[in-house]
């Protein structure tokens, strides 16, 4: 190129060819750095994914026990009623008590030894199996049974190599003789590790082995059924007003101001507002999904209302010149044919709120869906945490197996987010075809 | 057919409005303002009934402004503002009684840039009838689908592709489609802002010779950029020049014997 003497016009000079030069190097560094940007919040993603995955995915296998016990009637129900009601106050845990020992008889006569035989198995776990299973085949009473119940929690976290078993003793969560029983009980195929089913059907609890999420993720649907019943057609409905009817003047400006601020509010602050409203001064009901969904909605409605408005604007003003052009009233105009065009960007904007409503927990701290919930919840009125509460009390619990239940939940509500996105991309592609 | 084409496309101008036309539209003293700026200044004119109008003028002039006025579209600008008497039929448009949704069935509109809806061919021209009521039935509204779109030239190319998108036509096929669309109302008054300005040559000519057939049964004002074209589809032409109406007659006269100096200097390329 710079052979080329002959002509010398301005842009084949060799000045021309520095500038070009420059040119060129400028964009590169600007790839470059873009680049790089995103190489960092990639590997800021992928350490985060590692690390709760690396966590949390231990948490779906749960190491069993199996137990051989007899249903001894005399403990369940001495005046044979056949009563549901009855056997459900059954002395069960004599029953897993009498089970285990008769297991490790050598533990039977030691009192420090049967302690330690028992941190083995999850005493609330198989006590409620046993009463569980009773209750769904009470003619069973009086025979001998078979059944698999869960592992204690310091058990089942030492199988998963959480435990360093070369310190001490009394340095470890589980001793010597623990240990020997539960290589015994493996060696003759009485542990087995199995899917954590608990995980997903059982609601929050004590005991880190029989503990939820179940009730989390009721509640936070029931939330988000009321965030978006509230929220989408409010803030759609607004969103249409201040944009196609509303005169423009200063206070619609002041409107349009405040709802933007509204959008950057921190998010505790709902929930005051939620606490000192709906709570104390409506008297809705505490730790209820319908305040907690009433809160969200609050939340948000800016961004919906922001994301409607945006994509309205986008629509193209020839569109509506054409439905009035034929005769169309404005509100015909609008419905025909601008909003369709304006939904995607709606749909998309709904699903980001909604996704923020289903992480958010400091405004449900607030208003009492912070509450240990043994119960699924029933309705929107019935008590009930949500998902990322859930998350907050797991990671606020002592025991090592909280930790890797802590990942866990976060796994399940980042699946429903990728879900929810993918609705979202969903309903998007099926309504950009109409264009 | 043939017969009418060639004689539009003779050099010389010989648009002519009949003295027997009635006057469909007229414009008195019309005053618009966008805010505080003046873009209209005391406009007089009138449309003949079943006749083409044609309004030129250099860039900025005010002719869409003035189109926009006849069926009241400025309405949708919040800036506009508009003093004046324009009567449709002898009725003044812009009375309380008037409802502007009413008028612009009335008064259809084709713009300058197509604008098809983003649906179905058919669904685009059904749509201005189905929401004023206008077919009884499915059967009816297939009717006026298909003589809309015979009307408007286009049916020959799209009768096999009524489901297709009306945003999948070309350009000239598209503005062909805003026609039906306008005509499936049943409009008394066409209005079209610079029809072909987004077209070739050839659809140029389709638009040109379905406005000469449109007249017939329908009264046009049509704004152009393109001094032929107004002398080849109108029959009255209006100058305007900086939101001033300088000159107007019939198109045979202001393009032979302009009596302004300004018309003179514009039709002869001198500005514009
Ligand atoms: N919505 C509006 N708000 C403010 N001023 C406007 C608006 N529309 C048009 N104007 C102004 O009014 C004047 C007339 O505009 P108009 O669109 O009627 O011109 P025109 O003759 O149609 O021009 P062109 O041939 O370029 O389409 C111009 O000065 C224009 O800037
Ligand atoms: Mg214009």
């Amino acid at each position: 190129m710079a052979s080329t003497e002959v002509k010398t016009g301005i842009h084949t000079s060799p000045e021309a060819a520095r500038r070009l030069a420059r040119r060129y190097r400028q964009e590169a560094f600007f790839q470059f750095m873009g680049l790089i940007a995103i190489v960092l919040a990639l590997s800021a993603l992928a350490w985060l994914m590692a690390s709760i995955f690396g966590t949390g995915l231990s948490a779906f296998r749960q190491h069993e026990v199996q137990i051989t016990a007899s249903l001894d009637p005399e403990l369940i129900d001495p005046e044979r009623t056949g009563d549901p009601e009855v056997m459900r106050r059954g002395d069960y845990r004599t029953i897993l008590q009498r089970a285990i020992y008769d297991r490790f008889p050598e533990a039977a006569d030691d009192r420090k030894l049967r302690l330690q035989l028992m941190e083995v198995y999850s005493v609330a776990g198989g006590t409620g199996f046993l009463r569980d299973f009773v209750l769904d085949n009470p003619g069973r009473v009086g025979d001998t049974v078979t059944l698999w119940i869960p592992a204690s929690d310091d058990v089942d976290q030492m199988l998963k190599g959480k435990f360093d078993l070369d310190v001490p003793q009394e340095l470890r969560k589980v001793t010597d003789v623990q240990i020997a029983w539960v290589r015994e009980l493996q060696a003759s195929g009485e542990l087995r590790a199995s899917f954590n089913k608990i995980l997903f059907l059982n609601t929050d609890s004590r005991d880190p082995e029989l503990a939820g999420v179940a009730a989390a993720v009721v509640g936070s649907f029931y939330a988000l059924l009321v965030t978006f019943v509230l929220s989408f057609p409010m803030g759609v409905a607004a969103a249409i007003y201040l944009e196609e009817f509303a005169p423009k003047n200063r206070f619609t400006d002041f409107i349009e101001v405040n709802i933007n601020n509204l959008a950057a509010v921190p998010s505790i602050v709902f929930g005051l507002l939620g606490l000192a409203v709906f709570l104390n001064f409506f008297g809705l009901p505490r730790s209820a999904p319908l305040v907690g969904g009433m809160v969200l909605a609050l939340m948000t409605l800016p961004t919906i209302i922001i994301a409607t408005r945006a994509s309205l604007k986008a629509v193209p003003p020839s569109i509506r010149e054409g439905a009035l052009g034929v005769g169309a009233s404005k509100l015909q105009s609008i419905y025909h044919h601008v909003l369709p065009l304006a939904m995607p960007g709606i749909l998309t904007g709904t699903i980001i709120g909604m996704a923020q409503a289903l992480g958010e927990t400091a405004p449900l701290l607030m208003i009492g869906m912070v509450a240990f919930v043994t119960q699924i919840p029933e309705s929107i009125t019935t008590p009930a945490s949500a998902l990322p509460v859930q998350v907050f009390l797991w990671s606020d619990s002592p025991e090592r197996a909280w930790e890797e239940r802590t990942s866990a939940a976060i796994i399940i509500l980042l699946g429903f987010l990728t879900l929810m996105n993918l609705v979202a991309v969903l309903l998007r592609s099926r309504f950009e075809r109409r264009w | 057919m043939s017969e009418q084409a060639e004689g539009v496309r003779m050099s010389r101008p010989v648009g002519r409005v009949d003295e027997r036309a009635s006057v469909k539209i007229a414009a008195r003293g019309v005053n618009l303002w966008y805010g505080d700026k003046q873009a209209l200044f005391s406009v007089d004119l009138d449309i003949p009934d079943n006749h083409v109008t044609a309004m030129i003028g250099p860039s900025g002039c005010g002719k869409s402004t003035f189109l926009r006025c006849l069926n009241r579209m400025n309405d949708t600008i919040d800036s506009a503002r508009v003093q004046g008497d324009i009567r449709l039929d002898g009725q003044d448009i812009y009375a309380k009684s008037i409802d502007p949704v009413q008028l612009r069935a009335r008064v259809g509109m084709v713009f300058q840039k197509p604008n098809p809806f983003p649906k179905s061919i058919y669904e685009n021209v059904a749509y201005g009838p189905r929401i004023h009521g206008i077919a009884a039935g499915k059967k009816a509204l297939d009717e006026i689908v298909v003589t809309s779109l015979k009307k408007a030239g286009l049916w020959d190319e799209v009768k096999d592709r009524l489901d297709e998108p009306g945003t999948g036509l070309s350009g000239g096929q598209q503005q062909r489609l805003c026609i039906a669309r306008a005509i499936a109302v049943n409009p008394e008054v066409i209005l079209m802002d610079e029809p072909c300005s987004a077209l070739d040559p050839i659809a140029t000519d389709r638009i040109e010779q379905l406005i000469l057939e449109l007249k017939e049964n329908y009264c046009i004002a049509i704004v152009t950029h393109s001094m032929s074209q107004a002398a080849r589809v109108s029959q009255r032409t209006a100058f305007f020049h900086l939101g001033v109406l300088v000159e107007m007659g019939d198109t045979a006269d202001i393009f032979t014997n302009p009596q302004d100096p300004r018309t003179q200097d514009y039709i002869t390329g001198r500005f514009g």
